[in-house]
């Protein structure tokens, strides 16, 4: 019963994907409604067993295996088609197919009318299986079909509208960027097994303990360049940003919630390994946290709702990485939880304002929305306020534990640049808040007209996630307090922190100042924008004008997307002509010469074949019918002509017989 | 006491009126008789040389083609009867299915 239910979390997804890939490829023999049910109940379904796996997990905390079928084996390697169920992989689970159920809805009514629609709901849906398999695997084999799987997704979702040249570009783009990282985790499984000789991550993480520190570091760096490939950590980050080319609901899913948190998961899940080899922990924490600065400030100036909301996610993702980094891993799930419900919340709002101002994306060419669409104005006001830090919602517990432990356990430089991220994390989101939804309206006269509440059926995930983004981040306050809510215990199983043994204590004022800092901060962001947007619109331009170097640079991204063009991109390309001329002047003619004379050849084959095979066959026919024709005569159907033929047999063999007697006794 | 040539030559006498009697006669039942001339000829051979060598293995010999010609005989009947039935012909020459 348990183990079925396990593996049927991931098998309904994977019969939606069935049924509407089958509708797509037959000629979509059905409506859009029905899709739209298939695409959603699946995924509903899945939720319920997640929900049911979760109660079992409450019950009993101890990990469980779950083996789907042998999937390969060969020497000593054996591996599983395995779930692993704990504490963390239930967490995953809730986030992966709770959230991803609501966006799924939300993506009926966005991508209403559109053309491919069921196909849009089977990638979904697949990406909703392979996500599944890389939380719930219980070996790195798993894990990385499940990585792939959602790198392929990630793609699919991105070049969804195939026809427009960006949206091909920034899909290649994903896709490429992500081999990079998928080199390296695949250099890690290869570690892994050459030291270990097995995938499995008990048996791994069993042995880990007698690891020795090179190799150990060398594995958690491998790994960590596939997670900052996955969750678009510097410097590989450049691919998320242009993912936006794909629709919302798909920002929301893949490139908010779930998929780019993968690389979180990963090292969480891995934390035996990490926690052997402090260099590679100060590596992650430092990429995080550098990546968690560097994001929000040029999502400062980015002009693209959804572009700002991008820089935001990777800004984000470093603070889980930064989380990781100083050994906070139940931290870095938290915030990953809150991140996935105001993350998804906001893309999902942002989607509805782009719905309302019929495709427009420039924050520019808004403005005063708030009373033309007011669900949407309150659930993205909800949205920007968990994510700022305002005190008690979501973002801000889980924010300020995530600084809070870097404080405490010394890591004042990760810890500056984290708070130095929240402050521009508040002032970017609500400067992308005022200048959406309050001043004066900027938007086309045309497209005033058409401006319009979203339908139901998007509004009402949204309110389900503002409300999860409202309280969401209490499950880590209660009933322990900081530090010590039911997640954190639930989670304490899996995440022995490094320090457990002896956790530093601070003074018992210690937290709470720095509760009251990072409020502070969130705040001072928070008003610098009101005083910027709301109270003296025309400040923003003198201050651009004043420090037009630093406002280039930013609006530019810094030059990375540029500078990876000059050293890499194009190089890769050059060398990709060169190689293509050599195929055209070498390689083509040599396959022609060689086409050629295998066609000679044939042709000779052809004539030895028709004159002398057919030739010599058709004599060995020639040859039997002679004989038949004339042996045949001899059968008359008379019978006395066969006695006559006995009897003559007969005298000739009695006579020879009796000359060999004669003979033979004369000798 | 006559001698073993003389039975020889009565034996040899009768099979080759029975053999020439298989390949000129048209009648089936008339072919069978032959037949059984040609088989009576082998027991008059049979029985003479066990006479004549003192053992009584070609007397038994005589004895089992004696059955076996009544087999035949009863099988070599109930064919031509079959085909009388069928053909309305006791004529060989008119049994020519198997020709080509």
């Amino acid at each position: 019963m348990y183990d079925l239910i396990v593996i049927l979390i991931p098998v309904f997804p994977l019969v939606g994907v069935l049924i509407n890939g089958l509708n797509v490829m037959l000629g979509h023999r059905y409506s859009d409604e029905k899709a739209a049910w298939i695409g959603c109940g699946s995924v509903f379904l899945s939720a319920c067993c997640a929900f049911w796996v979760l109660g079992e997990t409450l019950d009993n905390p101890a990990p469980r295996t779950v083996v789907a079928y042998r999937w390969f084996f060969g020497g000593d390697l054996t591996v599983n088609l395995g779930f692993l169920i704990d504490p963390l992989t239930c967490v995953m689970l809730l986030v992966v197919t709770g959230v991803g159920f609501l966006i799924h809805v939300y993506s009926v009514g966005y991508m209403h009318g559109e053309e491919g629609f069921t196909r849009f709901f089977a990638y979904m849906n697949l990406f909703m299986v392979s996500m599944l398999l890389l939380v719930m695997g219980n070996n790195y084999a798993v894990l990385f079909i499940g990585w792939e799987g959602v790198g392929l997704c990630s793609y699919l979702l991105i070049g969804y509208y195939y026809d427009r040249v960006s949206a091909a570009k920034a899909a290649t783009k994903a896709f490429v960027v992500n081999r990079i990282g998928d080199a390296g985790f695949l250099l890690a499984i290869f570690l892994i097994f050459a030291t270990f000789g097995t995938l499995d991550y008990t048996e791994v993480f069993a042995k880990a303990g007698q690891l020795d520190p090179a190799t150990a570091t060398a594995i958690a760096v491998c790994l960590l360049i596939g997670a900052i490939g996955k969750s678009a950590q510097l410097p590989l980050y450049t691919w998320l940003p242009d993912a936006m080319e794909g629709p919302t609901p798909v920002s929301a899913l893949i490139h908010a919630a779930t998929m780019v948190t993968a690389g979180v998961y990963m090292v969480v899940r891995n934390h035996a390994i990490y926690n052997l080899t402090p260099d590679a922990l100060m590596l992650v924490g430092v990429i995080g946290g550098v990546t968690a600065l560097f994001a929000a400030t040029i999502g400062l100036v980015q002009t693209d709702i959804k572009r700002v909301l991008a820089y935001s996610t990777v800004s984000q993702l470093g603070f889980m990485f930064l989380a990781c980094g100083v050994g906070a891993y139940a931290a870095a799930i938290f915030h990953l939880v809150t991140h996935a419900f105001f993350k998804a919340l906001l893309f999902l709002a942002a989607g509805s304002v782009i719905h309302a101002l019929s495709g427009e994306q420039d924050i520019r060419r808004m403005g005063g929305l708030w009373n033309k669409i007011p669900v949407t104005h309150w659930v993205f006001l909800t949205g920007t306020a968990a994510i700022a830090g305002v005190p008690f919602l979501s973002g801000w517990w889980s924010k300020d534990e995530i600084l809070g432990h870097a404080f405490t356990h010394g890591h004042y430089v990760l810890w500056t640049l984290g708070w130095a991220a929240a402050l521009c994390t508040a002032f970017y989101m609500s400067r992308l808040l005022y200048v959406t939804f309050y001043g004066e309206s900027r938007v086309d006269r045309k497209v005033t007209q058409h401006i319009h509440e979203s339908p139901k059926i998007m509004l009402a995930p949204l309110v389900v996630l503002a409300f999860l983004s409202v309280i969401g981040g209490l499950i880590g306050v209660i009933p322990g307090g900081l530090e010590n809510g039911w997640f954190h215990q639930f989670l304490a199983p899996v995440v022995a922190t490094r320090a457990a043994a002896g956790v530093p204590e601070g003074g018992h004022l210690e937290p709470y100042l720095l509760m009251l800092w990072t409020t502070v901060i969130a705040l001072a962001g928070w008003l610098t924008a009101h005083y910027f947007y709301m109270l003296k619109p025309d400040q923003p331009d003198l201050l651009m004008n004043k420090m037009k170097g630093v406002y280039t640079l930013l609006l530019n991204k810094y030059w990375v997307d540029e500078a990876y063009d000059m050293t890499v991109v194009e190089p890769g390309k050059a060398v990709g002509r060169a190689l293509d001329r050599v195929d055209q002047a070498g390689v083509d003619r040599a396959v022609v010469a060689v086409e050629r004379m295998t066609d000679l050849g044939a042709a000779g084959s052809t004539w030895f074949e028709k004159h002398v095979i057919y030739g010599s066959i058709n004599v060995t026919g020639y040859a039997n019918q002679l004989a038949a024709r004339m042996l045949r005569r001899l059968q008359t159907g008379l019978v006395h002509h066969y006695a006559a033929i006995l009897v003559a047999g007969l005298v000739v063999l009695v006579n020879l017989i009796v000359l060999f007697l004669w003979f033979g006794g004369a000798s | 006491m006559v001698p073993i040539s003389a039975y020889v030559t009565v034996s040899a006498i009768l099979f080759v009126t029975g053999l020439v009697g298989v390949l000129i006669r048209r009648n089936f039942i008339i072919v069978l008789m032959s037949v059984e001339i040609m088989l009576n000829a082998a027991n008059i051979n049979l029985v003479a040389f066990a006479n004549h060598l003192d053992s009584l293995a070609g007397q038994v010999m005589a004895l089992f083609v004696i059955a076996i010609a009544a087999g035949e005989a009863a099988v070599g009947l109930a064919i031509i009867i079959v085909v009388f039935r069928g053909k309305i012909a006791t004529n060989v020459d008119q049994i020519n299915l198997l020709k080509w």
